[in-house]
């Protein structure tokens, strides 16, 4: 048999918009960044904001447009966290990349193709902060030039020496800086781009981008798998994608709500009542059960947390400290988790916290010296 | 070979336990297209079974023509370079490597390594350039650092390379790389299947079983299939043909621990928990996992103990192990919860009986 699959495509990347205008959602980015296009000007840019809301999608696009595709490879960099981004590799790659002098805008080009390279700095959130200072030192020398010429005749030597290295690099070379979060990115480099929140992608514009995909892939989606969809993504649109090729792949063109969930990893409604039922019960070895089962069954606990959360904030039978109490606990194991603690031990803990709540039993504990 | 291996089902058509997921895979492959993956449920559920016969129904019987390698990789990490040894298994169309045997160092697995096996694509007989998977085990066993590394090569090498992810505990993959893959949970099998299993394999090996046997078995198993199938073959091994009352004898280590168990019962004293810490460490020296220590001594403590003591003791559990996560020395913490459970269960007698 040979070897299959060759058309194999993520639709994730078969539907990442390949112009900036066809970015939705995020208005302010994409009017700076057309405007970018007609004038061949742009600041260094810094996108922060949750994933899968179109920020690779962005920078990508518009590095594209830019350049074209004969020019990409010379005047683009892309540098992620799939690459070491540890203060030497950044120092060399960035230097000999932006030492290759860039060539003259040929008469019949039909690309901008503006005098500048684009450095790309994805997921820079998970850059150290050394190699973060150390690309400060590249992006904003015209800054501490402007600063040195304060300093009168000492600074006259530095001040010649960074603007030769001025020129080679920094006046060149544009910088974009990806993350989640921007309070992660050291200050003196924030302060120095042009800032760009990307929002969580609204309901309508989510299900406007999934039905636009079922129909060019032949799908049915009704509307409550629409919306459970929506639900599970957390206005994420790269989730949204994965689950819906995921669905589609395994439970073929008609797709249902339960499809949905499966494809998730999110934890069946039932599975969660379950849980809860045993903490009501107030027995000890039947929640002890109902945990090994629930592990047994191969359930994330981190997602099973979140669901509980949601389900004890609903309970109309306990009062706000009783919910408190079991919140407080939560969150707890969840940091246990992220630290890679055990799954069954840590909701084993929570549904025994979640029980004592539910009873009323008095918190801490009788026989600790 | 061992039974688990020769009667591991090669094909998706005849896996027995998760059916409905081999056939679902069956149509992934059929479809041609299809995200990364990621198969994750507890130890011994099938997630391996039902991977090799993935990976068989995309590239045929070639899938099973593999080789173990070890091999160097040369590292350039900044200042200095390092070599990295990993174990691979590979085929024409797929490589299996386990990354987070790098330990420490599985950052650079995953940035040079995985990256460069990525782009490099197999070329076939026509001298065509095919599709290739990777296949990563013990995923959830990935420094944060290495699972970030990870999100955008799943992205950029897309086109033309498919991951496999396999790991037991999915809490521990991150959000990143979860929402990129179409996750496949694989449950333990049911007391039930496991019958199925064991009854099918004894069939294969000509074997009479007494009724009832292969449910005690299964009870035994914690529904954990290979366990199951281990202890079958054991039971083979000491006594042939089986009678109804056969033992089914528990693994030594868990023995052992119940044993312990019983030590720390009957006595709650320095003298004792030094005796423990004996014991302790003979488990260790022989490779029981640390948490699967504390976990099987919790149960075993939580049998013999009044309800009113099973929340304390089982906060405490959670607690310690959580610990030792952060520390290195797991014996630190394990013997801190026993001694923590002493102290609690000294002051519970005192107050009882006086
Ligand atoms: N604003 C958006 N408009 C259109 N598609 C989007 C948008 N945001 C995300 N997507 C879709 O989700 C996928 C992931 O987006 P990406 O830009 O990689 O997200 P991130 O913000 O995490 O970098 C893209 O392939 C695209 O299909
Ligand atoms: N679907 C199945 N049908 C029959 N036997 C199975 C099946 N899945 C697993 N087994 C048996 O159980 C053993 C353990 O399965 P394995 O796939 O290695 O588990 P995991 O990778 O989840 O730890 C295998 O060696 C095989 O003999
Ligand atoms: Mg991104
Ligand atoms: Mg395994």
């Amino acid at each position: 048999m040979a070897p299959i699959m060759q058309g194999s495509q993520q639709w994730v990347e078969k539907y990442r918009p390949k112009q900036v205008k066809d970015v939705a959602h995020q208005e302010e980015v994409v009017r700076v960044l057309t405007n970018t296009l007609d004038t061949g000007s742009c600041p260094h840019m810094l996108f922060y904001g949750p994933p899968g809301t179109g920020k690779t999608t962005t920078a990508l696009a518009i590095a594209h447009q830019l350049f074209g595709p004969e020019h990409y490879k010379s005047r683009v960099l892309e540098l992620n966290a799939s690459d070491d981004r540890g203060i030497n590799v950044v120092r060399t790659k960035i230097k000999n990349f932006a030492a290759v002098a860039v060539g003259a805008r040929r008469k019949n080009e039909v690309y901008p193709c503006p005098s500048f390279k684009i450095i790309v700095l994805d997921e820079a959130d998970s850059m150290t902060e050394d190699a973060q200072a150390c690309l400060l030192c590249f992006s904003f020398l015209t800054f501490l030039v402007s600063k040195c010429s304060v300093f009168k005749p000492r600074a006259i030597a530095v001040q010649n020496a960074l603007r030769r290295t001025m020129e080679t690099y920094s006046k060149v070379t544009r910088f974009f800086f990806i993350c989640n979060y921007v309070s992660r990115i050291i200050e003196p480099l924030a302060s120095r781009c042009a800032k760009f929140r990307f929002k969580p992608l609204s309901e309508e514009i989510m299900n406007s981008r999934i039905l636009y995909i079922c129909k060019e892939e032949g799908l049915c989606l009704d509307a409550q798998a629409l919306s459970t969809l929506s639900s599970i993504s957390h206005g994420d649109l790269r989730r949204a994608i994965t689950y819906l090729q995921s669905a589609a792949r395994l439970f073929g063109s008609s797709i249902s709500p339960e499809n949905l969930v499966s494809v998730s990893g999110v934890v069946p409604e039932k599975v969660v009542e379950a849980v809860l039922q045993a903490c009501r019960s107030g027995n000890f070895d039947i929640a002890n059960k109902e945990v090994n089962n629930f592990i047994a069954e191969g359930y994330p606990a981190s997602q099973m947390l979140i669901q509980l959360l949601e389900a004890i904030v609903e309970e109309n039978d306990i009062s706000d400290e009783q919910k408190a109490r079991i919140s407080k606990k939560l969150g707890e194991a969840d940091k246990c988790l992220v630290d890679g603690a055990d799954e069954y031990l840590q909701l084993l803990d929570v549904v025994s916290n979640t029980m004592q709540a539910f009873s009323n039993m008095p918190e801490g504990f009788a026989y600790e010296s | 070979m061992l039974w688990v291996d020769k009667h591991r089902p090669k094909v998706l058509d005849h896996v027995m336990v998760h059916t409905e997921i081999a056939h679902n895979l069956k149509k992934l492959v059929k479809e041609e297209d299809c995200p990364h993956l990621l198969f994750y449920g507890p130890s011994g559920s099938g997630k391996k079974t039902l991977i090799m016969a993935l990976l068989r129904q995309m590239f045929g019987p070639s899938a099973e023509k593999v080789k173990v390698e070890n091999r160097t990789w040369k590292v350039d990490a900044g200042s200095r370079s390092l070599d990295l040894e990993l174990t691979t298994l590979s085929s024409a169309n797929h490589i299996e490597i386990s990354p987070s045997d790098a330990g420490f160092q599985d950052r650079y697995v995953v940035q040079e390594v995985i990256k460069e096996m990525a782009k490099n694509r197999p070329i076939d007989t026509k001298g065509k350039k095919v599709f290739k998977v990777l296949v990563l085990n013990d995923v959830d066993k990935l420094s944060r650092e290495a699972q970030h590394s990870l999100r955008r090569t799943m992205e950029k090498y897309s086109a033309y390379c498919r991951l496999i992810l396999c790991c037991n505990s999915s809490s521990r993959v991150t959000e990143a790389i979860r929402s990129r893959c179409l996750n496949v949970r694989i449950n333990a099998p049911t007391e039930e299947q496991i019958v199925e299993v064991l009854e099918l394999i004894g069939k294969k090996e000509g074997l009479q079983l007494p009724p009832g046997f292969a449910a005690r078995i299964a009870e035994k198993s914690n529904r954990n299939l290979r366990r199951a199938i281990l202890s079958f073959e054991t039971c083979r091994v000491q006594q042939y043909p089986f009678t109804s009352k056969q033992e089914i004898s528990p693994m030594d280590w868990e023995e052992y621990i119940s044993e312990i168990a019983s030590d720390i019962m009957k006595e709650q004293s320095p003298k004792r928990l030094f005796q423990v810490r004996g014991k302790l460490y003979d488990l260790l020296i022989n490779c029981i996992p640390p948490e699967i220590i504390l976990k099987r001594l919790l149960r075993e403590l939580l049998r013999k103990l009044d309800a009113e003591l099973k929340h304390e003791v089982c906060h405490w559990a959670a607690y310690y192990e959580h610990r030792m996560r952060l520390g290195q020395k797991s014996i630190f913490h394990i013997e801190a919860f026993v001694a923590k459970f002493m102290s609690i269960y000294k002051s519970f007698l005192i107050a009882t009986f006086g």
